[in-house]
């Protein structure tokens, strides 16, 4: 586990600020959920990242998107320090949760993912049962009252919608159900454990476009009580259920702004040329 | 919704500790394993010191612990295990070849690759009786054995039918036993030639026996022996079925009775006998010597012991730097 | 594919039809040698139920099988084995020899099993490369020990050291120089390496998909481990921990060595014991008598031996193809 914690009060010399652009956010409103200082990431000596500066709106649905390999994916997994599994890896610069530098050295990586939870591109349920899919955070937090399990299974699923679909097979193996009702069953796993966050690394890139469109309106649905931080390769995914967008290129965060306006009338070259799909 | 925070904080800290004390048990036994493997060379080693001497590897069996040597069962067991590499590779390296370069999905490939690896958990004791009624007895078929001779031209032997308890028993027996190890690995390194290589070789023209021939094995080759050494070196170390078949862990001479190099080479006659003739192998005077209570027998067998540690670890240091050798430099 | 003979030169315009050709006989009778080189197995096996099956159940006429001249129900009901003994006093009861079996096996499970399963996840989850690659070639060589040497070092270290010193001299129980817990333990250990190499196999195929899902829920370490990887391999743990022990039921060596005894109905592991393989072998290093009951009992045992060691390998290679399967 102390593998980068070493490093992470390390802080990179500014540089040019070319992300240094005009935050979507309007100016006065709340403090920002989370937020990244000139962030930069390292798989050894190969910089993923460089200075991102992000600031990620409470209630609401930030996408992330860019060309594959842009580092989208590592820095919304550095977001809950998920990118501590993987040797070698270092984060510079600060990520925030409500203020706090959540890669300091004081900080339980397990309270952070408990309150910053995941959703994962391939759906991921545990070879068990339903009930035991979703009751596994909750569990492993030290939670045994049976009713209150109970309880907490049957909102998460009805928060994922899935509840009609499971509630007469929560002992069934979570393996038997599709691939789209497997991705929601992912989230309701995630929102047991009561998160703050929700990080969502292309959740509907593996589905059909039904389920699609239900995970769609479950992203619109939850964000009245989480922040949601999205990564996505379809731009129109991004257009429909996001505030705000931001677009990363090369390691790069070129461009944020308010989702409208960034499809509209955006202002880096780079980013016209993506969503007009002239490259990516 | 809430999980109880205070009730959480409290939990994470027992958590932790849970974890780090799982680790190091984990970690503990590992290390524990690995130390128990130190403490066996070192007992055993220290047993021997001593009487590990030249005399030791020259001599023959004797009743007399000091005058107790391995020759017998040294020169036993290379016998066995060269006659059981002489019949074991090229079958197993062709059962390996035909069921991964020829088989088509049958049920009776199926059902064959089932069968090895089936074959490859049967007791070794088993192989023991098998061996014994077979080879040994032949089923029995003559109350008394039946003397042949054959010529050769220039040499000739004698053997006996049934077998009887002779070398050749002993190898078809240890044959037997490593054939399902010997096919496995081979087969592993057979898979892991990729497929381009065939292909590129079939498109060219070859047929299926020279594409198999002069481009599938010879990049297999490193893999294949480094699993056929260590499949022999398990055999090497086989006790059980030898004494099944009811080989004399006693004996105090040499297969075929060849006293050294230049006594092979005067009389060619004596090596093609060898093989017809009795034998114990350095396993089975162990067994014996660590059977025999009376004094100074742990330490024979100690150094027998070191003896066959010995012969094993230059077996399988081959191997490894066969694997190490070739490995850099076929990559793909 | 190319089993076609290559275009002969000869013909002015080379044809693509098949004809005769040394090389397509030559292939032929190549692929028809391999194909009996693997179905040698297959012989193999047949051969060993046929010397098992006509020693043991039945016999072509003149002579009459173990089975026909002692009873399946005074096989596996009768308390007492003495076919040694003289004519008068023999049974032929199995129970001894598989409660002796059973001992060294529970034994032998007790610590390989949990020790093989903790190197597991220890190397696949916790270990750092380089210790793993430091740590599997000395399992290699954990396991490529002979087992006669596992039974030198339970008889002339581990009882005379440990065993007789803390439940002798300690506890003032009764143990002889032979007993089954020496013969146990060094089983056990034999079978570490096993365990830990199948079982960290089956470990490392669970999806890494499934560990990160785990860490995102807020799962320390010791929660995926225990909670997630264990469980989704389960299956295959179980198989390897069936193949191990179906090994300590067919190990010999060692347990001659170290706890040969009477044959008895006892579960006391400080008793000398005598198991399916040790009777096997102190038979066979006398003279037996062709034709006699005595022989034929060995091929009665061996047979029970096969029986249960081939069931519980191919339970469990069953078991393991299905795992690979899912996690493919």
């Amino acid at each position: 586990m102390a593998l980068v914690k070493a490093f992470t009060q390390f802080v990179e010399p500014p540089s040019s600020p070319v992300t240094d652009v005009a935050q979507g956010a309007a100016p006065g409103a709340r403090p920002p959920k989370l937020e990244t200082v000139q962030m930069g990431f390292f798989y050894g000596l190969n910089q993923a990242l460089r200075d991102v500066s992000l600031k990620i709106n409470e209630r609401a649905v930030t996408a992330l998107i860019g060309p594959s390999g842009c580092g989208k994916s590592t820095y919304l997994r550095s977001l809950n320090r998920m990118n501590d599994i993987i040797e070698g890896t270092r984060v510079s610069g600060k990520v925030m949760l409500d203020g706090e530098d959540i890669y300091a050295k004081d900080v339980d990586v397990v309270s952070l993912r408990k309150r910053i939870g995941m959703v994962f591109q391939k759906s991921t349920p545990f070879p068990k049962s339903i009930f035991d899919n979703v009751a596994f955070g909750p569990r492993i937090a030290g939670l045994t009252d049976k009713a209150k399990l109970t309880e907490i299974v049957e909102q998460s699923l009805q928060r994922a919608a899935l509840w009609n679909e499971a509630k007469d097979r929560l002992r069934d193996s979570a393996m038997a159900l599709s691939g789209g009702q497997q991705q929601r069953l992912c989230i309701a796993r995630a929102l047991a454990t009561s998160p703050e966050v929700l990080l969502m690394d292309e959740p509907a890139s593996a589905l059909d476009p039904a389920s699609t469109s239900r995970i769609e309106d479950l992203i619109f649905e939850l964000k009245q009580n989480y922040t949601i931080v999205i990564v996505t390769h379809n731009m129109q995914q991004a257009a429909r259920i996001s505030e705000v967008t931001a677009f990363f290129c090369m390691g790069r965060l070129v461009e944020v702004g308010q989702t409208k306006q960034l499809f509209t009338n955006p202002i880096q070259k780079e980013t016209e040329d993506y969503i007009t799909g002239r490259f990516g | 919704m809430n999980l109880h925070d205070d009730f959480y904080e409290r939990k994470l800290v027992l958590r932790h500790r849970l974890g780090q004390a799982f680790e190091w048990l984990c970690r503990l036994t590992t290390w524990l394993s690995m130390g128990l493997l130190a403490v066996l060379l070192l007992g055993i080693g220290r047993q021997a010191w001593g009487w590990l001497t030249f005399g030791f590897l020259t001599r023959g069996n004797s009743y007399i612990a000091e005058e107790a040597g391995i020759v017998a069962g040294l020169c036993g067991s290379l016998w066995l295990i060269g006659l059981t590499a002489i019949m074991a590779v090229p079958l197993g390296v062709g059962a390996a070849v035909y069921l991964e370069e020829y088989a088509r999905p049958t049920r009776l490939t199926k059902l064959i690759q089932l069968n090895i690896s089936n074959l490859a958990g049967v007791p070794s004791i088993v192989y023991g009786i098998l061996g014994f009624t077979v080879f040994v007895r032949m089923f029995g078929l003559r109350d008394r054995p039946e003397k042949f001779v054959c010529s050769l031209g220039f040499v000739e032997f004698s053997f006996e039918l049934p077998l009887g308890r002779v070398v050749v028993s002993g190898a078809a027996t240890l044959t037997l036993l490593s054939l399902p190890v010997i096919i496995i690995a081979a087969q592993e390194a057979l898979r892991a030639v990729p497929a381009s290589l065939r292909h590129a070789s079939l498109a060219l023209g070859a047929t299926k026996w020279q594409t198999v021939r002069h481009q599938v094995l010879p990049a297999a080759l490193p893999g294949i022996l480094t699993g056929v050494i260590l499949a022999l070196s398990r055999a090497l170390g086989e006790t059980a079925p030898l004494l099944v078949l009811g080989a004399a862990a006693q004996l105090s001479v040499v297969p075929g009775r060849i006293a050294g190099i230049t006594d092979a080479l005067t009389h060619p006659g004596k090596l093609v006998q060898a093989p017809f003739d009795q034998f114990t192998a350095i396993p089975l005077q162990i067994y014996s010597w660590v059977s025999d209570s009376s004094r100074g027998f742990e330490h024979v067998s100690a150094a027998g012991i070191v003896v066959l540690l010995v012969v094993l670890v230059l077996m399988n240091g081959t191997a490894i730097f066969i694997r190490q050798r070739f490995q850099k430099k076929i990559r793909w | 594919m190319a089993s076609a003979g290559p275009a002969r030169r000869e013909q002015s315009t080379p044809s693509l039809r098949r004809t005769f050709s040394w090389q397509r006989t030559r292939e032929q009778f190549i692929q028809g040698g391999l194909f009996c080189c693997a179905l040698l197995s297959i012989v193999t096996t047949l051969s060993i139920i046929y010397v098992l099956v006509t020693e043991a159940i039945v016999s072509l006429p003149p002579d009459t099988s173990f089975f026909q001249e002692i009873g399946l129900v005074e096989f596996f009901s009768e308390t007492r084995w003495t076919p040694q003994y003289a004519e008068e006093q023999r049974h032929y009861g199995i129970l001894p020899l598989l409660c002796g079996t059973l001992l060294i096996t529970g034994i032998s499970g007790l610590i390989g099993l949990p020790a093989g399963l903790m190197i597991a996840i220890y190397l696949s989850e916790y270990a750092t490369p380089r210790t793993r690659s430091l740590c599997k070639p000395m399992l290699e060589l954990l396991a490529g020990i002979p087992t006669i040497v596992y039974g030198y070092f339970a008889l002339k270290v581990l009882t005379p050291f440990f065993i007789v010193p803390v439940f002798k001299h300690t506890f003032g129980l009764s143990v002889g120089g032979f007993n089954a817990l020496a013969g146990g333990i060094v089983v056990g250990i034999m079978i570490i390496p096993m365990v830990a190499s199948l079982s960290e196999d089956v470990l490392r195929a669970v999806p890494n998909s499934l560990r990160e899902a785990g860490y995102a829920l807020g799962s320390t370490k010791f929660d995926v481990s225990a909670k997630i990887v264990v469980p989704s391999a389960l299956s295959g743990i179980l198989a390897s921990f069936l193949l191990a022990l179906s090994r300590s039921i067919g190990e010999t060596m060692a347990v001659a060595i170290a706890s040969t005894g009477q044959p008895a109905l006892t579960l006391n592991p400080l008793d000398a014991i005598q198991t399916m393989t040790i009777f096997i072998v102190n038979v066979m290093q006398g003279e037996v008598v062709a034709g006699s009951t005595l022989e034929k009992s060995l091929y009665a045992v061996a047979l029970v031996l096969f029986i249960i060691t081939l069931g519980m390998n191919m339970v469990s290679q069953m078991v393991l193809a299905r795992y690979r399967e899912v996690y493919q």
